[in-house]
């Protein structure tokens, strides 16, 4: 290849020499079997050149085919001269062809297509030489010399161009209009294939072998019809054994010695391999999806041993409610699913919206499939699992199984009378020792007092001021009534009663008159009823120094204890003596706000509640013997067991606490019977019965077995509740009281009226 | 006072909980193959009663593994194929950093790979605890069966999934133990008994899957992994109880008739058998070929008192599984090509049935639709073209329903362009007390034999009850309140007594003639009982009226909703009722 590309440079003389040493060459090339190979490279540089069909004669040799590479670059001349070399060589090869032509028919065809070829081009050199007389330049159209211009550059002016001679080329006339050009566009037939030419201005009507180039050209094919693009291609390296080898150089020196690179290579990988580090190649491992019994022998395992292992829950069932199509009360209705929308998904009842679908065809894909799956999994290795205790309890079994109401009577049941006559509401009441009389002290300023059967009002005393507490004298062989009201404590004598009594209980009032007006600070004083009082029954009036909320008489009914509750100061109790009129204030300290005091039934105790604590002094020996805990917040009331033993409480946050004073200091039982406040409780005297009045209106009666046996708890059963007050301002049950002898129960309530219950 | 001082957080609860953390370190696992291992184990995280104290006075959220779970993993053999995968990671890392080819593909062939037969071994000693545990993999595998070719895992998992869940159809069928199917909005729910364990599972729709971008692939690959190893040797042991050859082959005789027909269709050959396979219409070759498994007849013990009632329940129990097991026998199905092929396939040949298809839609298929003895034809369009006079033209929902039914159901409600009737939940048990849709009660009675009256009238009956019921309710308010009245009216006469009596003698006293009150010793013992509740409620410990108000709250709350519900069918009824009477007009 180099030496046709420097070929070119040299004189013709030159080149007649060179050929000839290198005919000489191709023929050695022939003989080594390589000659023709490197013919048929040239032959495929010049392959694109060669044009028209052709039926020479097949007797061209191969060095035609030189000739014709040459004559690319050179003069004819040149050309007949070397042909006529190449006839010479032609007979000196001629025998060395035949054999190559033998071993290789194959080629044969091949070749002498090739040699038809070489014999077009050289002919096809002399047509064009003619065109190169011409014009040795480009293509350019000699008609108009502007050269290739945008001919838009001589729009304005007259000409179009100029010819050969210099002289102006006039556009020609044109006096087509769009009319016209559709009417030649109807008309002329040749219409279609008439191509303005800009360049001259003229129209060209193509020829029928224009168009079928054009056509060609279209269709992305060659111009030339007979150009058969796809010819056998011939194989420079091919698979046959050829006679002469492509490249006559001796084999290198390092391909007869051992690779020191490759030794070392080899020498590394043999290391590795003895140390382990790779393995030779593993057997293909398709044991993975085959099966086998698995539990042909079964044992327990690790895991079954493992007691803290849970077996994950199952998921639950589905429900009607994600049936395609569900029976039409589990649809949403427009208000849940907007809740549904509203809640976090968490809160929602069910993940999903409750659809229907006319028919199973229509059924889209859920969309949360895959995430459900996925929170399953999620849920299987990321969530701890606990056993829940479910609790399987019948209800019915919980409710603790007591003595029926109907066993533990009498007990009062019924409403049976209303005592109505008060204008307000009925603070306090209280039974006369006989049960035969009823007082009543209310907001109206007034003590009513009531024959308990027939619910009679015998007598009105007005003592002028909301009465907060009355309490009957216990001792029946008085009959005495202590009233409290704003700071005054009144004994009233109501004359309800037998001549001998009414007259022994004045005696006791007007008994020691000489009472010492100096004891104490002088901050009670007695004075006796006189005038309009007396005749009221008023005999005698303690004034305390502060508003005075509850008396109580002691069993024997000589001494009378009234509360003043008062945060500041010690004087909050005073124990009055009737027969001595003496008064005296038991506390030298201050243990909180008193909130009401009892006398122990037989023994000389004290009881005095404070907002948290019930504490017990004995008398005697002036000392506190215990402290009980109400465990409440506020203690409204408390009262005393006729044994002596036991006390309850109710408190304002609606309990009542049942204190046992062998068993503790702490409550033996807590009642949260009521819904609302507790006002007063209240033992009966002969029947084990306790009751608790609420503001919630009702009045709870309970059963409160005591045993004497000290190891057995008392027995305590809600027995009844009583209804019938009516709320008035918030306000409910205020008093409650039993009578003396009758398992009947008094209330007092806020619709001022006193109600027994029998 | 002697001693050395005792160090927090040494000894109690703990010392039995690690940290995750700490559990990864001490496994030396980083955090995915950790999760790996857990899954792959079973090992889940604990809550200690007493955080605080375990988590060393902190408060701070953190996930607690039992320390003797994790003990149990460091002995794990798979942790160490762990480990190795991590190193061929790394050299294939390096390999190809440095680009040499050959020690990458060197190290492709020699890829580390586990097995996890041992841990299916370890996590279910027995066969039943496998069986009681295949619920999950079922639905797993079956949601993976569906997965497109594609991206989100490799195609061999895909395959196996496909070919596990197609085994075991072919099992349920074989051994005839499917028992419920409901249609869901999700998928199709199928219930079968397998030694005597329920195992239920779900199968989308024939969708393409949208995937969803918040769904960590490789948590879900690794459980599909330890369940495609727990299946397969499942569906083994199960092959073999029933006799069946494991992998499933045909029986030879159908195998034959299909070869002939859809030789060409599949460029290989294991898939085509799999295709076959999938199309649930031959039966199963068995290892030793029997003609028919003879029924186990129950051998009769003999027993006294209870046990016979409880024996004869029993029998009679089986034999309805067994009346049950050939629901459809006889019954000749084609399905045209819109229903879902596979699902009812499964379900019509697990109940005995002959299915055929359109040859077009799937391999397999036995007749034509031109056959003349098919009885019912399953259709899911308004109406078809040519029909044959003498077969049924049914939605599918039909042969759902009789699954659930156990009865072969009529077949006027499923015809075509008929409103359906709802499809109900199998699942559903209605104790006493709960709601039963109207529905349910229709098939309880066809179950239990009575013909269904004409419709109309079952209606009028209906609506006569209703009215029935509402009377006797609103009588009863009617009493309770009749006896407020006289309550009511009696305390005014007392008041007014009263007000008589205390606002002075100056009235005329006057006596009134009293009101003979009628008691009924009935009503008043009740209301003595319920007095005595009243009160014994009162008596309760906190603890127990907790427990006992949380109970009466559930309750009642059950009540509620199943009042609800009544209340909208019964104007949802009501609804309908008045449409049709204006239309009537």
């Amino acid at each position: 290849m180099e030496e046709s590309c420097s070929r070119n440079m040299r004189s013709t003389e030159q080149r007649e020499e060179a050929k000839k040493v290198r005919q000489k060459t191709a023929k050695k090339r022939s003989q080594e079997g390589e000659g023709e190979e490197q013919d048929e490279i040239f032959n495929f540089n010049k392959k694109p050149a060669e044009e028209e069909e052709e039926d020479e004669d097949l007797s061209d040799s191969e060095d035609s085919v030189y000739s014709g590479l040459e004559d690319s670059g050179s003069d004819s001349e040149d050309d007949e001269e070397e042909e006529k070399g190449s006839d010479e060589e032609e007979e000196e090869n001629d025998d060395d062809d035949l054999k190559v032509e033998r071993k290789h028919a194959e080629q044969e065809e091949e070749e002498e297509e090739e040699e038809e070829e070489g014999g077009v081009t050289e002919r096809e050199e002399e047509k064009q030489e003619d065109e190169y007389k011409c014009d040795s330049s480009d293509e350019e159209d000699i008609r108009n010399t502007v050269g290739n211009i945008p001919m838009e550059w001589y729009k304005d002016f007259p000409h179009i161009g100029y010819d050969l001679d210099g002289k102006k080329i006039y556009k020609p006339i044109r006096n087509k209009d769009e009319l016209d050009d559709f009417l030649d566009k109807m008309e002329n037939p040749d219409y279609w294939r008439t191509v303005h030419d800009k360049q001259t201005g003229s129209d060209i009507v193509l020829s029928d072998e224009q168009v079928e180039l054009v056509n060609r050209l279209q269709r992305g094919q060659f111009g030339d019809v007979n150009f058969n693009e796809y010819q056998p291609q011939v194989e420079f390296f091919s698979k046959d054994l050829m006679l002469h080898p492509v490249t006559n150089r001796p084999a290198d020196k390092r391909s007869f010695i051992p690779s020191l690179i490759e030794k070392e290579k080899v020498s590394k990988l043999v290391h590795a391999i003895k140390m382990g580090w790779i393995k030779p190649r593993r057997q293909e491992d398709d044991s993975r999806g085959r099966y086998y019994d698995l539990w042909a022998s079964e044992d327990s395992s690790i895991l079954a041993k493992h007691r803290m292992h849970l077996p994950a829950p199952k998921i639950p069932l589905p429900g009607h409610h994600e049936s395609y199509n569900p029976p039409p009360e589990y649809l949403f209705t427009d208000e849940e699913r907007a809740l549904w929308e509203q809640q976090d998904p968490s809160d929602r009842k069910f993940p999903f919206v409750p659809r229907t679908f006319s028919s199973l065809r229509q059924v889209p894909a859920f969309p949360r499939f895959i995430h459900e799956r996925f929170e399953r999994c999620l849920d299987l290795y990321l969530c701890p699992r606990q056993r829940k205790m479910r609790v399987n309890v019948n209800p019915e079994d919980l409710i603790p199984k007591l003595p029926k109401p109907k066993d533990l009577q009498p007990f009062p049941t019924t409403q049976s009378l209303v005592y109505r006559g008060h204008s307000s509401l009925v603070r306090s009441i209280s039974v006369s020792p006989s049960g035969q009389w009823l007082a009543s002290g209310s907001d109206d300023g007034s003590v009513r007092f009531w024959e308990v059967h027939s619910s009679r009002c015998l007598k009105t005393v007005q003592v002028g001021g909301a009465v907060k507490s009355v309490a009957w004298n216990p001792n029946p062989s008085v009959c005495l009534l202590a009233v409290a009201l704003d700071s005054v404590v009144l004994i009233l004598s109501p004359s309800l009663a037998d001549r001998q009594v009414v007259s022994s209980s004045e005696r006791l009032l007007s008994g020691q008159q000489e009472a010492e007006p100096t004891e104490g600070p002088g901050s009670v004083t007695w004075t006796e009823g006189e005038g309009e009082e007396l005749t009221q029954g008023i005999h005698l009036k303690i004034q305390h120094p502060k508003a005075v909320h509850q008396v109580v008489w002691h069993a024997k009914g000589d001494y009378l204890a009234s509360v003043m509750p008062d945060h500041s100061s010690h004087l909050q109790v005073f124990i009055h003596q009737v027969s001595r009129r003496r008064s005296q204030n038991p506390f030298r300290k201050n243990k909180g706000l008193v909130q009401c005091v009892s006398f122990h039934p037989v023994r000389p105790y004290f009881f005095v509640a404070t907002q948290r604590a019930v504490r017990i002094y004995n008398l005697v020996k002036q000392e506190m013997t215990k402290k009980l805990q109400a465990n409440s917040k506020w203690i409204s009331s408390m009262a005393v067991h006729p044994g002596g033993d036991h006390v309850i409480c109710g408190s304002y946050d609606c309990r009542l606490s049942w204190f046992d004073l062998d068993l503790s200091t702490k409550p033996y039982k807590m009642l949260r019977h009521h819904k609302k406040a507790v006002r007063g409780v209240a033992y009966h005297r002969l029947y084990p019965l306790f009751a608790s009045a609420s503001d919630d209106g009702s009045v709870i009666v309970c059963h409160g077995t005591v045993y004497n046996d000290l190891l057995q708890n008392p027995l305590i059963v809600p027995v009844k509740v009583l209804r019938g007050h009516t709320i008035t301002h918030d306000l409910g049950v205020l008093d409650v009281t039993f009578h003396p002898t009758q398992p009947w129960i008094f209330s007092s309530g806020a619709d001022a009226t006193v109600r027994l219950f029998t | 006072m002697g001693g050395l001082q005792k160090k927090k957080f040494e000894r109690g609860s703990a010392t039995n909980y690690i940290t995750r953390n700490k559990a990864r370190k001490k496994l030396q696992l980083s955090l995915p193959d950790f999760r790996r291992l857990c899954i792959l184990k079973g090992i889940y995280p604990h809550e200690p009663k007493h955080k605080k104290k375990v988590n060393k006075g902190s408060t701070a959220p953190r996930t607690f593994y039992l320390l003797k779970d994790i003990r149990f993993l460091l002995h794990e053999p798979i942790v160490g194929k762990f480990r190795d995968y991590k190193v061929f990671v790394r050299k294939l890392k390096r390999a190809y950093g440095k680009t040499e080819w050959s020690a990458v593909e060197r190290l492709r062939e020699n890829k580390p790979t586990y097995k996890l037969d041992h841990i299916i071994k370890e996590r279910y000693p027995t066969f039943i605890d496998a069986l009681r545990d295949i619920d999950d993999s079922l639905c797993m595998c079956f949601l993976f069966s569906t997965f497109a070719r594609t991206g989100k895992c490799h195609v061999q998992t895909i395959q196996l999934c496909r070919r596990l869940t197609v085994e075991w159809m072919n099992f349920v069928i074989a051994s005839r133990a499917l028992k419920k199917v409901f249609l869901s909005i999700k998928g199709i729910y199928y219930q079968a008994e397998v030694m005597g364990q329920l195992i239920t599972w779900l199968v989308p729709y024939q969708f393409s899957h949208d995937h969803p971008t918040d769904v960590d692939y490789r948590v879900m690959a690794t459980f599909t992994e330890l369940y495609t190893t727990l299946l397969g040797f499942v569906n083994f042991r199960l092959y073999h109880s029933l006799n069946l050859v494991y992998p499933p082959k045909l029986d030879s005789k159908t195998e034959s008739e299909l070869k002939e027909e859809d030789e060409d269709d599949y460029a290989m050959n294991s898939e085509s058998y799999l295709e076959k396979l999938s199309a649930l219409s031959a039966s199963l070759a068995r290892v030793v070929s029997t003609a028919e498994e003879e029924e186990a007849e129950l051998d009769q013990f003999p027993v006294e008192g209870e046990d016979i009632e409880k024996m004869e329940a029993r029998e009679k129990e089986q034999k309805q599984q067994e009346i049950q097991k050939k629901l459809f026998e006889g019954l000749k199905f084609f399905l045209n090509r819109e229903v879902p092929r596979e699902s009812l396939a499964f379900v019509i040949r697990c109940f005995g049935g002959e299915v055929s298809w359109d040859k077009s839609v799937c391999i397999g298929s036995t007749y034509e639709v031109t056959d003349e003895t098919i009885t019912h034809q399953i259709v899911d369009r308004p109406n078809v073209d040519k029909q044959y006079i003498n077969r049924y033209y049914i939605h599918p929902q039909w042969v759902y329903d009789c699954v659930n039914a156990k009865i072969v159901l009529p077949v006027e409600d499923y015809f075509l362009g008929v409103t359906l009737p709802p499809h109900l939940s199998p699942f559903v048990e209605e104790k006493e007390g709960d709601y039963v849709p109207p529905e349910k009660l229709k098939i309880m009675a066809l179950q239990r034999g009575e013909k269904p009256a004409h419709e109309q009238e079952e209606e009028e009956e209906e609506e006569e009850e209703d009215g029935e019921g509402e009377d006797e309710e609103e009588e009863d308010d009617d009493n309770e309140e009749e006896d407020d009245e006289d309550e009511e009216a009696e305390e005014k006469n007392l008041k007014k007594l009263e007000e008589q009596r205390s606002q002075g003698k100056s009235l005329q006293v006057k006596v009134t003639a009293g009101k003979v009150k009628v008691e009924n010793p009935a009503r008043l013992e009740q209301e003595e009982k319920a007095e005595e509740k009243r009160l014994a409620i009162m008596m309760m410990k906190k603890k127990e009226k907790y427990l006992y108000d949380k109970i009466m709250f559930g309750k009642k709350r059950k009540v509620r909703e199943a009042n609800k519900l009544a209340a909208k069918r019964k104007a949802h009824d009501d609804a309908e009722k008045s449409k049709k009477k204006k239309m009537k007009k």
